[in-house]
């Protein structure tokens, strides 16, 4: 029995995928909601999770006692020392670090994997684990250390031994980015200088060093912040001395065992200092060059 | 003239090259990817080292292998136009013409002079200032071909000079090219892939096929190779 001409069959057949694609088009519209609402959801969750204690540490240190903490002469000596070592060791990194980087960058040599791998390593190192190793190193009686001592000069538990552990675990942050800048660093660039007549110094730093910038800054700015915050390899091979060895983080610690209030204002001015980092960091590498 | 006797290994095959370029002559270099055109280029500029063999500019080794001699790109002389024009973004159209020269510790008042010079006649004096990543494609091509120039090379390298450029652009810039590398008068050797170029830019052209040369002859004759190898 034929219901349908041939023409009623495609309409229907029509009609049918219609229904479907409606169907279809409602389900996904519906998965992409609830995939929206859960991403939300974990959004709000992981900012709560973060501004939480920071607002915590705010609502609980009164003002006034924030500006009585900053005339306090022990707070006064951790900011000098933070200031200090943190400057002297984001220069020690960069000037390092910067040739390293781009020799990590533009070539290869035999170990070259194990030399990257060690100069990641304290990322991953605990902080606690580096001071005990930088002691071991440069203690009094350690492998290095102990030859220096042979000539009167001791490291650990002095201002030095502070930059020093600040160095070993703020390294890795400015060499990776920088190592990052400089490969992407369109290699065709430094070839055109090159074959223009610059000689390799003068293309680094006419060509590479100023396209890389934006990079380098922000992997300095990150060193600065993480030698700043450097806590466990400080205590361990510097100690906790007063105008010597005892930074801001050290501070805070100190603080806690007596007076909270002045453990949370140091920490309030730790915060903000951190914030104005992160924040000039986005600031710096907003200003990319296009490519040409 | 260009005069060049190489050989070097590269990871699928060995580039084995014997060719020469006589002053004021074009060579078109035409082949598949990959066949070893690029690299060739690059061994001419310093950029990359021959296993073996002697490249002499004007009766000058700049490369000799028996003699010990491996001269720097920066030493060569050479103007190299590369496919991307890998202009410096950093830079202003008028730094990037002037890089050369000041490269060169040039007196400033000539560098202006020159640099002057050559921007208005390649018609890029208005735009000078200009950032070399925000101009045009077509303007970029001036740029990086103006900034060969300057330097008064005594061999030109250009690859696919006109690829990145839009169809109607590209017969528009390669009459241009022409012109420029007519008045040049040294050496010049062209990578492309079109073979409209080959027979309006070349004097003579080379078909490359896995580091060797496999076919050489008179420009215009090219379109019959294509014939041959369809």
């Amino acid at each position: 029995m034929v219901l349908f001409g041939e023409g009623g069959l495609t309409e229907l057949a029509n009609q049918e995928n219609e229904t479907i694609g409606i169907a279809v088009a409602s389900r996904s519209r519906l998965r992409e909601i609830a995939l929206k609402a859960g991403l939300g959801l974990l959004l709000a969750l992981a900012m709560a999770f973060i501004a939480l204690p920071v607002l915590a540490l705010f609502l609980r240190s009164p003002l006034p006692s924030i500006a009585e903490a900053l005339h306090d002469p022990v707070v006064i000596d951790a900011l000098r020392l933070s200031l200090m070592t943190s400057s002297i060791t984001t220069l020690i990194v960069v000037i390092m670090g910067t040739p390293i980087a781009y020799v990590s960058a533009r070539f290869s040599y035999p170990g070259k994997e194990l030399a990257d791998s060690l100069i990641d390593l304290p990322v991953i190192m605990p902080p606690a684990v580096a001071g005990i190793a930088l002691l071991m190193a440069f203690g009094r009686m350690g492998l290095a250390g102990h030859y220096v001592s042979s000539f009167g000069i001791s490291i650990a538990f002095t201002t030095l031994a502070v930059i020093l552990a600040q160095v070993f675990v703020s390294s890795p942050f400015y060499i990776r980015q920088a190592r990052t800048s400089f490969e992407d660093v369109d290699i065709a660039l430094e070839n055109a200088a090159r074959t223009l007549g610059a000689s390799r110094t003068r293309t680094f730093f006419y060509v590479i060093l100023p396209i890389a910038m934006n990079g380098l800054l922000s992997g300095a700015i990150m060193a600065f912040a993480r030698s700043l915050g450097e806590f466990g390899a400080t205590i361990m091979f510097a100690g906790n001395f007063q105008g010597r060895t005892q930074t801001m983080p050290l501070a805070i610690y100190t603080a806690m065992q007596g007076d909270l209030d002045v453990a949370l204002c140091i920490s309030i001015i730790l915060v903000a200092f951190s914030f104005a980092v992160i924040v000039l960091v986005k600031v710096l590498t907003r200003r990319v060059y296009k490519r040409c | 003239m260009l005069e060049i006797d190489i050989e070097k290994s590269l990871r699928d095959f060995d580039l084995q090259l014997r060719l020469d370029v006589n002053q004021g002559q074009t060579l078109m270099l035409v082949g598949d990817n990959g066949c070893g055109k690029t690299t060739l280029l690059n061994l001419i500029a310093g950029l990359d080292r021959p296993d073996r063999g002697r490249i002499a500019l004007d009766g000058r080794p700049l490369f000799d292998s028996d003699l010990g001699i491996d001269l720097p790109p920066e030493a060569r002389g050479i103007g190299y136009v590369f496919q991307s024009y890998a202009l410096f973004p950093h830079m202003s159209v008028y730094d990037n013409v002037a890089f050369g020269l000041r490269a060169r510790k040039m007196p400033e008042e000539d560098i202006d002079r020159r640099v002057k010079k050559h921007l208005k006649e390649a018609g890029l004096w208005e735009i000078r200032r200009a950032k070399a990543a925000d101009v045009s494609g077509g303007q970029k091509q001036r740029v990086a071909l103006a900034r060969a120039l300057i330097i008064e090379p005594k061999l030109l390298l250009l690859d696919e000079p006109l690829c990145a450029l839009d169809v109607r652009r590209q017969a528009a810039m390669r009459s241009e090219l022409r012109e420029t590398i007519r008045a040049c008068g040294v050496p010049c050797i062209i990578v492309t892939h079109d073979l409209r170029d080959v027979v309006s830019l070349g004097d003579n052209a080379c078909l490359l096929e896995r580091g060797r040369v496999a076919m050489r002859g008179r420009a215009e004759d090219v379109a019959v190779w294509g014939g041959d190898q369809e």
